[in-house]
């Protein structure tokens, strides 16, 4: 019935207004991100590990759901960007007492933030926040999605491009293997919209059926149940986190089971090519998704995305607040 | 038919070139330390390090992280980060760059070194001083100064017709498309 | 008070009427179609030139909030909006705050509606008590007190046990059951179709095979009890296939489906747009064509509204977390008009699903024109259009994709029993 759904995430002159997910972002501004990302990775080998670009600006981290380890990533990269960081756990606080997302919301705009960095249990939340902020005209106010629900995840999605490109230079050429939980997974959501804008011909999601989402051939990836087949001539193996509460259950048998069928060893990854890298978003379960041989391997580029993940959030960070 | 106004003949940026080899000659020595402003002020350097034999390794600086315009105009798109490959704090810098003008670029110039620590001296070597200076700065080594202003709206840069190092370099005038 | 409906074309499915006429009103009810009735002195007249003069709408599904939410809407202003679309009798469902389940409630209901202005109000009692699957209610004395057929509203019977004794129940008194077909298992946490948008946006999907598996559920215990069953708001076209092929094997059942899924489809949820959360979950776009031609060739036997006033507290969530439902009293008689013309289909056909066979269902003396019935009567202009907005919705609910929409089809007349409910003149 409806026309396009409005793009929240561009403004007017096509520039990014927030960062919500990757899905519907031209390439031109993927490639700027992580254009823009690689001079900040050289920041944190000065001695003043600093840049005035947000200075005066006040960076709200906004974490409904607890993740220390994003909100850190984020707290670091705005704090190296200068800006001031608050670090509000609402889901503790103001939910608690009734109060709606939204009041929560205004209540900050009040306090004259800049930035919204948003997690959320619910998928949709910073869409929400943002379409919000539209709505009382406000457009001074920039929102980046640090992962909601099984949605997106999209600065995870951005790094894991940049960690590719680092390593791999170009991504016409390469055949991607997703490995592991995608139907719970917003990194997973971001990483094959990412892929695919990018230009890779070949994304391969490899699952049990009850992993995998509904219709997900549709993102446009090739599906595999099988660890030999789906690895076979593979550049670059995405591992994806299994949450503990999926081990056992409706869902999968065993987390043994999982790792005889599903985890990455080094027997297993003999089937991609010679030179693949191996990528886990953190935090690992080493003998559940990944053997520990692999995560420490030779192929592992799990450090350096960590290490990626800050310049490309500063990236984003300093794109959103400039003029 | 409104005339507009005559424009000064660009000299040489090779003969100038020469002109700022001259000298800087006297002072070379092994504490000198060359850093370049991307981008013509890298080309710069590159051949200055090389006229001057200069022993410590050339650097280069990317101004954007610093720039005063952000705020307004963002961040620059191609930004190619800063290399400085010597300890600062030991270093005699010179700072390279192709057009001295407002002034601004060299103070975040200045800004983005002492992130890497403190310099135990600071110079500025340039092509040409065209005015229009914004910030008490000024080049201890300038080739050229423009008797005339320029106007604001008419940019000022250096051309390298090759990829290599070497490739002859000059001067031409373009509208400013930042504005 | 007679009244005289003049220069208007009066479509009144029920006797396959299609043609400039007027209507004649005395003591409530209508005494004549065309010719002046003998001795008819018309009190008062009202002029329909250009306007189509039809029963006035029968609505299987109005949740008007009271008891419970009042917070959300009250039943004047929802009768308000009920006058305004044309809306003259309702069915309201038993999720009320307490539900339904026991006499008192429902008396208070009819009694508090018992204005001249408001629209007909037919409970439909809770089947089990407070909704829990558990214990069935006092049918009869609900019955009693007005009630006129026994469901569950959006709520399974989990154990079917339960549910086999509730329709055996039911039965034995013939009072029809109305269910909604969702496995509860299969729905969990659910809030979108189990689909292409669903696993795009990282929303728990509700399979089809939800509804499938109900709906066979609840066909087969048909057969065994025999019970009078209505299936609310089916959603898939699998559902439709499921319904027509128990229908040929001689189930008798009856279905409906709602306003805003014969346009809807999983898209329309965008980029997570709230409005668009609905129960059951709007379907793949195949699933909606179905819909739409299951209404046109009957395998569907009524459209209603499904109206669920839901405040901006509750919508202004994310996904998760909004409520279901959407306001629908003002646009069914829209809507209805929008699929028509899409379909190109008799404008008789498409008010047939929201007049006389809503009203078969219901069991009740309405949605026709016939002389002796009640002059529950709609005359509205099918040039003229509704511009849907927060302003010009009468009902508390302003939850509704359709936001912002110009909808075919303006009320101008609403009258119930021969009193004029609504005028346009009253904007």
């Amino acid at each position: 019935m409806r026309d396009k759904p409005q793009n929240l995430q561009l403004n007017a002159h096509g520039e990014l207004q927030h960062l919500l997910t990757i899905e519907g972002l031209p390439r031109e501004i993927l490639t700027r991100i992580l254009d823009t990302a690689a001079p900040f990775t050289e920041v944190a080998e000065r001695e003043v590990k600093k840049l005035p670009l947000l200075r005066g600006k006040s960076v709200f981290n906004l974490f409904f759901e607890n993740s220390t380890r994003t909100r850190t990533t984020f707290e670091i990269a705005a704090k190296r960007l200068s800006a001031d960081v608050i670090n509000l756990n609402i889901n503790t606080s103001s939910t608690a007492k009734g109060e709606t997302l939204l009041d929560t919301v205004d209540n900050l705009v009040a306090m004259q933030a800049d930035m919204f960095v948003v997690r959320h249990a619910a998928s949709g939340a910073p869409h929400l926040i943002a379409g919000h902020l539209a709505n009382i005209g406000n457009r001074h106010i920039h929102v980046v999605n640090a992962g909601d629900g099984r949605h997106a995840h999209p600065t995870q999605g951005l790094l894991d491009m940049y960690t590719i490109r680092h390593y791999k230079k170009d991504f016409s050429q390469l055949t991607v293997a997703i490995i592991g939980d995608v139907l719970h997974s917003r990194v997973a959501r971001s990483q094959i919209h990412a892929l695919t804008i990018l230009g890779v011909p070949e994304v391969r999601v490899i699952a049990p059926k009850t992993l995998l989402p509904s219709a997900v051939e549709r993102m446009g990836v090739r599906v595999f149940h099988d660890m030999t087949e789906g690895l076979r001539g593979v550049d670059v193996v995405m591992t994806l986190r299994l949450q503990n509460e999926r081990m056992q259950g409706a869902l999968l048998p065993s987390p043994q089971e999982f790792y005889k069928s599903y985890g990455l060893t080094p027997e297993k990854l003999q089937q991609a090519k010679p030179d693949a890298i191996v990528m886990h978003p953190g935090p690992m379960n080493r003998g559940v998704e990944i053997d520990s041989v692999v995560a420490d391997g030779a192929h592992a580029v799990i450090l350096p995305q960590v290490t990626f993940g800050i310049a490309v959030r500063m990236a984003v960070m300093s794109m959103l607040a400039g003029g | 038919m409104p005339k507009k106004p005559s424009l000064p003949k660009l000299p040489e940026a090779e003969a100038l070139l020469r002109t700022l080899v001259a000298a800087m000659k006297p002072h070379a020595g092994p504490a000198m330390a060359l850093v370049g402003i991307h981008t013509g002020g890298v080309w710069l350097a590159e051949r200055l390090h090389a006229a001057l034999g200069l022993s410590v390794p050339l650097g280069s600086i990317d101004v954007s992280f610093h720039r005063d315009d952000y705020a307004s105009k963002g961040l620059r798109r191609g930004a190619k980060g800063s290399s400085i490959p010597f300890d600062v704090a030991a270093a005699e810098i010179v700072i390279v760059d192709d057009v001295l003008n407002t002034g601004r670029t060299i103070r975040a110039a200045m800004n983005e070194l002492y992130d890497y620590g403190r310099p135990a001296r600071i110079d500025l070597a340039v092509l040409v001083d065209r005015g229009g200076r914004e910030l008490p700065i000024c080049a201890r080594y300038c080739a050229h100064t423009l008797a005339q202003a320029l106007p604001a709206a008419q940019e000022l840069v250096l051309a390298r017709a090759g990829d290599d190092v070497s490739s002859p370099l000059s001067l031409m005038l373009k509208d400013r498309h930042d504005a | 008070m007679k009244i005289h409906i003049q220069n208007g074309r009066v479509i009144d499915p029920a006797n396959g009427i299609d043609r400039m006429a007027d209507v004649f009103i005395a003591k409530g009810r209508i005494v004549g179609v065309g010719a002046v009735p003998p001795d008819f002195e018309a009190s008062g007249t009202v002029d329909a030139t250009g306007c189509i003069v039809c029963p006035g709408l029968v609505d299987l599904s109005a949740r008007l909030r009271e008891p419970g939410y009042e917070y959300r809407a009250t039943l004047e202003s929802e009768m308000a909006a009920a006058a305004a679309g044309g809306v003259t009798s309702l069915a309201i469902p038993p999720d009320t705050d307490p539900p339904l389940d026991e006499p008192g409630l429902v008396e208070m209901l009819k009694h508090r509606a018992r204005l001249p202005e408001f629209a007909h109000v037919y409970p439909v009692g809770a089947l089990t008590l407070k909704l829990g699957g558990e214990h069935l209610t006092e049918m009869a004395e609900l019955a009693e007190a007005g009630c006129v057929a026994f469901g569950q509203a959006n709520v399974a019977i989990v154990d079917t046990q339960v549910l086999l004794r509730a329709m055996q129940y039911a039965s034995t008194f013939a009072f029809p059951v109305w269910l909604q077909a969702q496995d509860p298992f299969l729905a969990r946490n659910g809030v979108a179709h189990d689909g292409e948008v669903a696993s795009r946006l990282g929303l728990t999907g509700i399979p089809v095979a939800a509804e499938t598996i109900a709906l066979t559920t609840i066909l087969q215990l048909a057969r065994e009890t025999g019970a009078q069953v209505h299936l609310t708001r089916i959603s898939s076209a699998a559902g439709l296939e499921i319904i027509a092929a128990a229908r040929r094997s001689g189930i008798s059942v009856t279905c409906d489906i709602s306003a805003h899924h014969l346009h809807l489809c999983e898209r329309d949820i965008g980029n997570f747009d709230s409005h668009a959360r609905l129960a059951p979950p709007l379907r793949a776009e195949s699933d909606r064509d179905a819909l739409r031609r299951g209404l046109a060739d009957g395998t569907i036997n009524a459209l209603c509204s499904d109206h669920t006033p839901v405040d901006d507290d509750a919508k202004q969530m994310p996904f998760d977390d909004a409520e279901p439902g959407a306001t629908g009293l003002e646009l069914l008689l829209p809507l209805t008009l929008k699929w028509a013309a899409e379909m190109k289909l008799p404008l008789s056909q498409a008010l047939a699903r929201v007049t006389c066979e809503p009203a078969r269902i219901l069991g009740i003396e309405a949605g026709t024109l016939s002389p002796g019935a009640p002059a529950d009567i709609c005359i509205f202009d099918p040039q003229a259009s509704f511009q849907v907005s927060r302003e010009s919705l009468r009902s508390q609910g302003k939850n509704t994709s359709f936001l912002g929409v110009k909808l075919p089809g303006r009320v101008r007349y609403t009258l119930i029993d021969g009193h004029l409910a609504y005028s346009t003149a009253f904007s």
